[in-house]
């Protein structure tokens, strides 16, 4: 089993990741049938808590929650003035008033969903917080390359891009060395986080060497307006020197997938024509994401049944 | 005549040298001797036996919060908190609302500390009006009021310009101007220690070098222009060598050191507890290894709080939110004296970064046992067990990050010229 709350990939053992990606596997067969829908959590309250708008996350977990029956709720609160953070708290003590049974919990500052986690009595799962964590995204790029490859194991997968701010790059670190592939990271300096070997992983500035017969790439999405000036000159200097194409790809195994947690900056991190075609995953990404984000509501909510039984019947 | 026995303790006065066993005598609050066995028909006595008997406690940096903070702590309070811990004295900064850049602040605080403070209170004036780092306060007249010395504190003076003014400026009036030593534009938002704790965690970095840089800085323009400078919590390993190079040329640069940045790391961090967010941030094992034995040499002169009370309200907040500082005056005997329970101090050594440097430094009433002086006395069992909750604490705050453990070192009793203002078995005599 997984723990009460599933705050970060760090916090994970590798059996657990591994049960995770399992029970995932079962839920997607759920979206082939014509009623997609099953009544795994019929009667529980799903609370996707986001402090931060993120439709593409948010979504998910919401039609997770639906496609198992949930009643999922949607409370989202601008987080824009951090001088009226003391309601931080207040939020999360009415919202635990209201009895929700799975709280998804979105926030820009790392450390909020441990907080709130603090408070609620009802289990919460990170959507992202800040440049800590993001669970979910990280597992469903493991079940990603998972079912692309066979295997993580042994695996070697390239992120590439602002390490230092990104959540998506610490989960995947965490839960790829986890599993026993060998992870670099590649990015300009000035991106690259103080450290961040100590997590498993092996730091380089050159793309080139970075992707050297690499089994995954890993693009991630450039934040223009916080970055340029800053820690880059200019998005078009950072796509010349760390841009994923055909020819800087031909550097990775000849059967290397591409990957991106979106939304892309089309011709910035990837090349136009490899954000939409194979070897790119992207929208199995975004698929692979409803299962397992079914998968986190069905282990964390749903001890008590088990998945696609009753409608299976 | 009152006076006041104090039997059988281990007498440590760092200002004489002293290390043994005698009696205290305090007559009408002054020391009036020391020694074996000493008799005093109609003294109140006070058993010491297996105790350290030191002068009291000398804090040159707390955070008060009167005037116009007082959710978070007042004189009274404040006050309380220090006797508690075994301070007797405290210098208090000048981040009051309003700020303490005028005379009459100077004297609303001294005269309620007079009516409402335990322990004596020695206010810090600041060094530029409002703390904006722009023009220089009216520091002769802010010593005239009794300001012992004058600090910007967290609005660190940036440009170098007007810190070399405030400095060469503060020679007239000979008092210490204490820095606090961060590069703000370094520092950027960091919210804690740069390193692979913030890469972790995935908060912002604050790296040492944003104080080591501003160290260097300030004791170049200390001199270029003769002042007293004295660098507040310093929690860089890198900044001690600055410091060690600065007193070796002979200039008149001093510091201190916080119980916590000798005792806690970036690891504290692990759970975003804001009663681990405190600036400058807490280092790594490296640097507080290197701060303990700078304290052991001497080349960090001595401990300070940097008590900063917050309410629990302010603290509940996103880490990145939250206020920086934690509260310290009833815990820094206990965490301060793991140095002489490793052996790396010596208790002597230990009191007089406590007590003797400090008062020294800031020129204070305190810090020895010479006779005919003002009786400011410790009692304390360097060995005792005992529970901390900062709920149950004196400050009127609770924002600290030992708050529910077990801590080692037990302030029993302190004496504010010659008079009982804290006993352990009974909590704080009013004073």
């Amino acid at each position: 089993m997984i723990g009460q709350d599933l705050l970060g990939i760090e916090d994970l053992q590798r059996d657990q990741i591994e049960l995770i990606l399992e029970t995932a596997e079962t839920m997607q067969e759920i979206a082939s049938r014509d009623v997609k829908k099953v009544p795994t959590l019929r009667g529980r309250t799903v609370v996707n808590l986001f402090f931060e708008p993120s439709t593409r996350t948010q979504t998910s977990f919401e039609i997770a929650g639906k496609r198992l029956a949930a009643d999922v709720v949607n409370f989202s609160i601008s987080s824009s003035s951090l001088s009226k953070s003391e309601s931080l708290l207040d939020t999360a003590k009415t919202l635990d008033a209201m009895d929700p049974d799975v709280v998804i919990v979105r926030h820009r500052v790392a450390g909020v969903p441990r907080k709130i986690a603090d408070i609620l009595d009802a289990p919460v799962i990170n959507a992202g917080d800040g440049a800590h964590e993001h669970p979910s995204q990280a597992l469903l790029d493991m079940l990603t390359v998972y079912q692309e490859k066979g295997r993580i194991e042994g695996l070697s997968v390239a992120i590439v891009g602002d390490i230092a701010h990104s959540r998506v790059a610490r989960s995947n670190i965490y839960g790829f060395t986890k599993l026993g592939a060998e992870v670099r990271i590649a990015g300009p300096p000035t991106l690259i986080p103080p450290g961040i070997e100590q997590l498993g992983v092996k730091s380089y500035v050159s793309l080139r060497e970075a992707l050297d017969g690499v089994d995954v790439v890993m693009a991630l999405r450039i934040q223009n307006e916080r970055l340029t000036g800053a820690f880059i000159p200019s998005v078009r200097e950072y796509s010349a020197i760390y841009g994923i194409d055909r020819a800087t790809l031909r550097f990775a195994k000849p059967d290397a997938i591409v990957m991106h947690p979106g939304p892309v900056n089309r011709g910035v991190e990837l090349s136009h024509e490899l954000t939409d075609d194979r070897p790119s995953v992207i929208l199995d990404q975004v698929r692979n994401g409803v299962a397992l984000r079914m998968a986190l509501l069905y282990l964390i909510a749903g001890r008590t049944s088990s998945p696609g039984q009753e409608s299976g019947s | 005549m009152s006076r006041v026995l104090i039997r059988g303790g281990r007498v440590l006065d760092p200002s004489t040298n002293r290390d043994e066993t005698a009696d205290l005598l305090i007559e009408d609050g002054l020391v009036a001797a020391i020694g074996a066995s000493l008799s005093s028909a109609d003294a109140e006595v006070v058993d010491a036996s297996g105790r350290w008997v030191a002068p009291g406690f000398v804090d040159v940096h707390v955070h008060l919060r009167a005037p116009g903070q007082e959710y978070k702590e007042d004189l009274a309070s404040g006050g309380r908190a220090a006797v508690a811990g075994g301070y007797t004295a405290l210098c208090c900064m000048a981040n009051t609302e309003p700020v303490n850049d005028d005379p009459s602040v100077t004297q609303f605080i001294l005269d309620r500390a007079e009516k409402e403070s335990p322990a004596r209170i020695f206010p810090i004036a600041a060094a530029t009006r409002g703390l904006k780092g722009e023009v220089m306060t009216e520091m002769a007249a802010l010593k005239d009021a009794g300001a012992v010395a004058f600090s910007d504190d967290g609005a660190t003076i940036m440009d170098a310009a007007v810190m070399r003014h405030v400095l060469e400026y503060s020679t007239l009036v000979s008092a210490p101007v204490v820095v606090h030593a961060e590069d703000c534009g370094l520092r950027a938002g960091g919210v804690m220690n740069e390193g692979v704790m913030s890469t972790r965690l995935g908060l912002p970095g604050n790296p040492v070098e944003s104080e080591e840089i501003h160290v260097a800085r300030d004791i170049r323009l200390a001199r270029l222009t003769g002042a007293r400078l004295h660098i507040g919590h310093v929690s860089a390993g890198g900044s001690v060598e600055l410091i060690r190079r600065a007193k070796e040329e002979g200039l008149a640069v001093t510091a201190e050191v916080t119980p916590h940045h000798l005792s806690l790391t970036d690891e504290a961090t692990q759970n975003f507890d804001t009663n681990t967010k405190m600036a400058p941030p807490l280092r790594t094992q490296k640097d507080v290894d290197i701060l303990r034995r700078a304290l052991v040499e001497g080349v960090i002169d001595c401990i300070a709080t940097d008590h900063a009370p917050h309410a629990d309200y302010e603290k509940a907040v996103e880490f990145s939110a939250a206020p920086f500082g934690v509260i310290g005056l009833e815990t820094a005997f206990a965490i301060a004296s793991d140095l002489y329970r490793t052996g790396e101090i010596t208790p002597l050594q230990l009191m007089e970064r406590m007590s003797t440097a400090p008062a020294r430094i800031f020129e204070l009433v305190g810090g020895g046992f010479e006779v005919g002086q003002q009786a400011d006395v410790v009692i304390l069992d360097p060995d005792q067990k005992w529970s901390y909750d900062a709920a149950d604490g004196f400050s009127k705050s609770r924002n600290s990050p030992w708050s529910g453990l077990e801590l080692t070192g037990r302030i029993e009793a302190t004496f504010v010229q010659g008079r009982l203002v804290y006993q352990a078995e009974k909590g704080v005599v009013t004073q």
